[in-house]
């Protein structure tokens, strides 16, 4: 199997095209203990976030100087792959990636505004089908949001690959396992920053603008998909307070919205009805 | 715009697994229509209005295609006549899972812009998807996501033009006939059409009658596959491969994996209808009924009328009570898991009864049983060799059906037998499609500043290569200077295809096709073309070409200092052929640059040699001979030993230095996905012949190791018998394992080890123009030196898995192929000969003598026949010789022989070998001189011509032993 099929002018094993993202569907405030919370679909894979935080920092031994301690704590589900198994927590693998979380979100976050304080991330993998770690950084993201903790802005995370000549965006479970140059980018999408990429193969110098620009496109159409469904959020949120009119939202933007809300809910009885595009292309 | 779609899917891997994975629906794909302008005109590819030619369907039409008739009609398929063509994307992927084969064949149509085949993308499309409905089977499912698309063509293209659905599937037809669709069967549709009558004879004769009454059949019924896989299971069946014997053709045996001996299977019933190479599944008799392979040679002589005969069947199975010592496993076939029909060449034997057009057509390879063709052009193919595959084998025929595919030409023309060659062998050799040409640099071609930026300059260095004469695609280079330091600084600079050949491109996988370059004795089928092989990769003299270099610090003794890689230009010098080297070496009056580079790296070598066989390496011997052809009519003049100069194994050396380091290099980098070549150490049994045949003369050989077998060959010297080591060697090289190439993730370090070369690691670089390993591991290396980019398959365990297996096929085939040409070569010569030459006895068999002629490199077997009186041959098994009177012939005997060509086997020419000394009454012929043509062999061996095609450059990376010589003579006994 190949990365890119042969038929339809080089469509991907899923029917996407190279730019194309998965389908992403999200809520914000799903747990009412935790300061924030979110959830993420992205095709298959869908993680769990939840924030606790700023609160004084419990460790004492930790001395933390000006700014905020993160801690991000990053787990799979021992439902969340094929294969039933149960994960050590707090295993190399596992560290090293709650190490790179930790560093994602620690740049989007304005450590110098709670100092000594902590804020604790959890983030839990329901269901593992690639692109793992940009889930959750995406989730953890709304879920600081949700908590309320002041961000310069939106940290997002999308994957990328290399079929021949063709850059492929949001890499899914399968594609990882085809082999590839795997691509991981963690960016601010609004002042084009990097928090952190990760390269998993060798890939020729020459091919990684290219490969970097379709990750960093990803991010960006991640990013307004992330924007749409916490606007919707708070209407939702605000509505429920009566604090509505005070969001000053274009009528044609609230159709929108509107549509998406109705349609999310109807979607888990019949999947195959049409979804509005909530994917920019 | 995308819609989505979950779905189910489980995998086994081991354990159970349920593996859910996307599946988006698109509403951007197009119907490939011109008709149409709904959909994106790029890729419109059927005509707006396709014309018809059928009687029966005159309105405009496309074809929708069902697998059935994709994998049992490609060959009609391939004729220009059917356009117009819909394949859908389920049938694709049913094609490639169902056969590779059929499925590269299908593509080069679907490449073909003339025949306008267009493939509809269903699956993905929002139309046109299906969904399995539980309890519903794949077949079905598929069946009715073809009837969908037909649905959807029909109201897409609001029926200007209709599709008509073809399929062999009686129940798919019905269901599309219900559902208001045009259907029919490939044969009804041509037989309908004005232009049909060429196809007719093409097309695949699927018998559809059901298995007819017991009584007609000739077969037992095959189980059914549930049968066989519950059978295995439980044991009660063993699976494995079935190979038919050459001279028997109601024998053969199947050899099973987890059972050590191969399982005798004989008569119709045994082998009922498995063809060579199948793979069936075998039920093993009770020990009482086991048999023994039948000494006989049993040629089918059985034609057209006489399905009810077949005497010579009874007679076999009339079980004579055989010796129980000699007894074998014995079973019977009771079905066939996967057949490995191919297609293959033969001549027809016309039916006895005038005007039938049902004609027998006879396979060249003996393993394969005659096929029952139809034809109205019998007049022309008889005096033809032609191309036929099975179609298939029903239980009341007797011979598998089958149709034609095409002609080659006259029987006995040389172009035809050595098309014959390579189609048997399997070597990939039509021409280069223009879409693989499409992929080659434009001419002219230089190279850019910008792409000498990107390298290391190395144009001042004074390079040269050395081949054999008239070689034209040159992949290698070398120089040597000394260095400020004492040391001297040798480099190999080898062609840099792997610049021109990028992965993935159809030239990419053309030449991963073919694998190798095949050198025929009068021909040579290029692995890349020629544009490539023969100019620009070529490192030809005072031209700048693209270079990979392997540069070297060695001191005086030859050890390695340092080595590095670098993609580099180069401009050769001068491309000398090894005769002229070794002059210059020898000519003290020269003193240029490129002579004291030559010696340098000639004493270099000598010191790697001699290094080399003081770890163990072997040397081994396989006779090599060339033709010397007549340069108008090509027909071969005379035959020579090859010769060896120094400059060979000057050139061997550093080729051997090179892989080695970029084999560690390549392994170093990558552990997991190095492409390396082993060379296995032969289980001791192996050696038992050759121990046996030096025991009988006084020698004793040590085989324990590598280095223990050089040594004790090395000894192994008769000073009356000049060839006798030669002769011991070339038995040596017959126990040898065959050489492989293996990714490095697959094997265990220990057994990376290259016994002949006595290399713990090796892998072949240096001739990437001819060999596809090679510009694998110029990819890996690039890789290493950041030169270049990975890619996917190139660190895929599975998939350079696979492309070893391939390459190691290829390799194997092109081996035999050129030994094949060697022989045809050989027969040829002999035509309008009768000649006495010398020999030496190499093996003693019951009934015959195995001749080897050094002067011919040839192996024939002179048959021992007691027919005339007074002559009786006795054998001694246990001192392996033969004798009749007071004559007798021991292993390495030296013995006259007078060769000529037995032509009454019009498909099987053979050599025939008759005793001239020592002299037998009654059974040795008179000698005839060596004189029968005018042309003097002897002297020839001097003089220098060209070598036809530039045959077997390179024998330094003999790495190649020869596996037993397939040159076999035809056994017959009595
Ligand atoms: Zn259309």
């Amino acid at each position: 199997m190949d990365l890119l099929t042969e038929y339809g002018g080089g469509l991907r094993n899923d029917g996407r095209r190279g730019h194309e993202l998965r389908k992403i569907r999200c809520r914000l405030g799903v747990f009412s203990q935790s300061d924030g919370s979110a959830y993420i679909e992205q095709g298959n894979t869908k993680v769990l976030a939840a924030v606790y935080g700023p609160r004084p920092v419990r460790n004492k031994q930790i001395k933390v100087h000006g700014s905020v301690l993160i801690n991000f704590q990053y787990s799979m589900a021992v439902f969340s792959t094929g294969e039933r198994k149960t994960r050590p927590r707090g295993d190399r693998k596992t560290s090293e990636i709650s190490l790179q979380l930790r560093q994602a979100v620690s740049a989007a976050i304005m450590t110098e505004v709670h100092p000594r304080s902590q804020i604790d991330i959890f983030v839990e993998v329901l269901q593992a089908d690639g692109g793992n770690f940009c889930a959750c950084v995406n989730a953890a993201t709304l879920a600081l949001i949700d908590a309320g903790i002041p961000m310069r802005e939106y940290v997002v995370a999308c994957s990328a690959s290399l079929a021949g000549d063709t850059p492929l965006v949001d890499i899914s479970h399968l594609e990882e396992t085809l082999g590839g140059p795997n691509l991981t980018v963690a960016a601010l999408p609004l002042s084009g920053k990097v928090a952190v990429m990760e390269l998993s193969q060798k890939l020729h110098l020459d091919h990684l603008p290219r490969v970097l620009d379709c990750a960093l496109k990803g991010c960006a159409d991640i990013h307004a998909i992330l924007d749409t469904a916490i606007k919707q959020h708070l209407i939702k949120v605000a509505g429920a307070r009566g604090l509505g009119k005070k969001f000053h939202l274009g009528q044609q933007t609230q159709n929108k919205l509107k549509n998406d809300k109705e349609e999310e809910e109807e979607e888990d009885d019949e999947m195959s009805k049409k979804d509005v595009e909530m994917i920019t292309l | 715009m995308l819609t989505s779609k979950t779905f189910l899917k489980k995998n086994k891997r081991g354990n159970v697994l349920k593996i859910v994975r996307e599946h988006y629906l698109r509403d951007d794909l197009s119907c490939g229509s011109e008709l149409c302008d709904e959909c994106d005109s790029k890729e419109a590819i059927l005509e707006k209005v396709p014309t018809s030619n059928s009687k029966q369907y005159t309105v405009p039409h496309y074809l929708l295609l069902d697998t059935n008739i994709i994998l049992q009609q490609i060959d009609a398929l391939e004729e220009p006549t059917l356009c117009n063509i819909v394949v859908i994307q389920t049938i694709l992927q049913e094609v490639k899972h169902r056969s590779s084969s059929v499925y590269k064949r299908l593509k080069d149509l679907i490449t073909n812009p003339n025949r306008k085949f267009y493939v509809f993308v269903n699956e993905h499309h929002h139309e046109t998807y299906v969904e399995r409905n539980p309890g519903e089977s794949i077949n079905d499912r598929n069946d009715r996501a073809l009837r969908r698309v037909a649905t959807w063509y029909e109201e897409h293209l609001s029926s200007h033009v209709r599709v008509i659905l073809l399929t062999e599937d009686v129940r798919n037809r019905d269901l599309a006939t219900g559902e208001g669709l045009l259907s029919c069967s490939i044969a009804s549709y041509i037989s309908q059409l004005t232009n049909g009558e060429p196809l007719l004879d093409k097309l695949s004769k699927i018998d559809a009658a059901v298995e007819t009454s017991v009584k007609d059949s000739l077969y037992p019924l095959h189980a059914t596959p549930t049968e066989i896989h519950a059978g295995i299971k439980s044991k009660t069946f063993l699976q494995g491969s079935f190979q038919a014997s050459r001279e028997n053709f109601l024998e053969g045996q199947v050899n099973c994996e987890g059972y050590d001996k191969p399982i005798l299977v004989q008569g119709r019933d045994g082998l009922n209808r498995a063809i060579d190479g199948d793979t069936v599944a075998v039920r093993l008799l009770p020990e009482d009924q086991w048999s023994a392979p039948l000494e006989l040679v049993l040629e089918d002589e059985g034609n057209m009328e006489d399905d009810e005969g077949g005497e010579e069947g009874k007679e076999l199975m009339k079980k004579k009570s055989v010796p129980v010592a000699e007894r074998r496993p014995t079973g019977q076939i009771v079905g066939i898991i996967k057949r490995k029909w191919r297609q293959y060449c033969g001549i027809l034997q016309a039916n006895p009864m005038a005007g039938s057009s049902r004609h027998l057509f006879v396979p060249a390879e003996r393993k394969i049983p005659k096929i029952r063709v139809e034809t109205r052009q019998i007049a022309t193919l008889s005096t033809q060799r032609i191309v036929v595959a099975i179609d298939s084998w029903p239980r009341h025929s007797r011979y598998p059906q089958g149709h034609f595919v095409r002609a080659l030409g006259p029987i006995g023309d040389k172009d035809t037998e050595n098309e014959v060659l390579l189609l048997e062998h399997d070597v990939p050799h039509s021409k280069f499609s223009d879409l693989v040409l499409s992929y080659l640099p434009q001419m002219p071609w230089t190279i850019t500043d910008e792409e000498v930026s990107r390298r290391s300059d190395l144009r001042h260095l004074d390079v040269c290569s050395v081949d054999p004469p008239g070689c034209t695609d040159i992949d290698d280079a070398l120089h040597c200077r000394p260095l400020d330091n004492g040391n001297l600084e040798v480099g190999v600079h080898i062609a840099d295809v792997s610049h021109f050949i990028k992965p993935g491109t159809p030239l990419d996988d053309e030449a991963a096709l073919r694998a190798t370059t095949v050198y025929l004795v009068d021909k040579r089928i290029d692995m890349v073309p020629g544009l490539l092989s023969g100019n620009l990769c070529s490192l030809r003299g005072n031209e700048e070409r693209l270079a990979f270099s392997v540069i070297w610090e060695l001191t005086e003794d030859a050890r390695i200092v340092d080595a590095k890689f670098c993609k580099s230009v180069i401009r050769s010098r001068a491309a000398l052929t090894y005769e002229q080297a070794q002059l210059i070496i020898d000519d003290p009056s020269q003193q240029t640059s490129i002579a004291t580079s030559l010696r340098g790296l000639n004493r270099l070598a000598k010191i790697l040699k001699k290094r080399r066989m003081d770890n163990g390496a072997l040397v081994l011997a396989s006779p090599e001979i060339r033709f010397h052809m007549d340069s108008e009519t090509h027909e071969p003049l005379e035959v020579v030993a090859k010769k060896m100069r120094e400059t060979n194994s000057m050139v061997e050396e550093f080729m051997l230095l090179a892989n080695i380091t970029v084999a560690e290099k390549i392994f170093h980098e990558f552990p997991d996905n190095a492409m390396l070549r082993r060379h296995p150490v032969p289980p001791p049994a192996n050696f038992e012949p050759l121990q046996h045949a030096a025991k009988r003369q006084g020698f004793e050989l040590n085989v324990s190791t590598g280095k223990d077998l050089a040594t004790s060959l090395d000894l192994a010297v008769k000073p009356d018998n000049p060839y006798f080591n030669t002769m011991l060697r070339i038995i040596a090289t017959r126990c040898m394992l065959q050489a492989v190439y293996f990714s490095s993730g697959m094997v265990q370090q220990s057994d990376f080890h290259h016994y002949g070369l006595a290399a713990p690691i090796y892998t072949h670089f240096t001739s990437p123009i001819r060999r596809y390993a090679d510009i694998i591991v110029h990819r890996l290396l690039a890789a290493c030196i950041g030169a270049d980019a990975t890619y996917p398959a190139l660190l895929d365990k599975k998939a350079s898995t696979a492309l070893c297996y391939n390459l190691n096929y290829r390799n194997r085939q092109a081996q035999y192929a050129g030994r094949a040409s060697v022989a045809l070569h050989t027969h040829l010569f002999f035509r309008s000969r009768v000649q006495d030459e010398d020999g030496y006895v190499l093996y003693v068999r019951k009934n015959a003598l195995q001749v080897l002629i050094p002067k011919y490199g040839l192996e024939g077997t002179l048959f021992l026949r007691c027919d005339s009186p007074g002559v009786s041959w006795t054998y001694n098994e246990k001192e392996q010789c033969q004798s009749c009177g007071n004559v007798v012939f021991h292993s390495f005997d030296p013995v006259t022989v007078q060769l000529s060509l037995d032509r009454s086997n019009v498909q099987h020419e053979k050599l025939v070998l008759k005793l001239v000394r020592p002299v037998i009454d009654g059974y040795s012929v008179p000698s005839v001189g060596n004189n029968t043509q005018d042309d003097d062999v002897d002297m020839v061996g001097e003089k220098n011509e060209a070598e036809a095609g530039g045959t077997e450059k390179e024998q330094g990376d003999c790495d190649q032993p020869e596996t037993k010589k397939r040159k076999k003579k035809n056994k017959k006994n009595k």
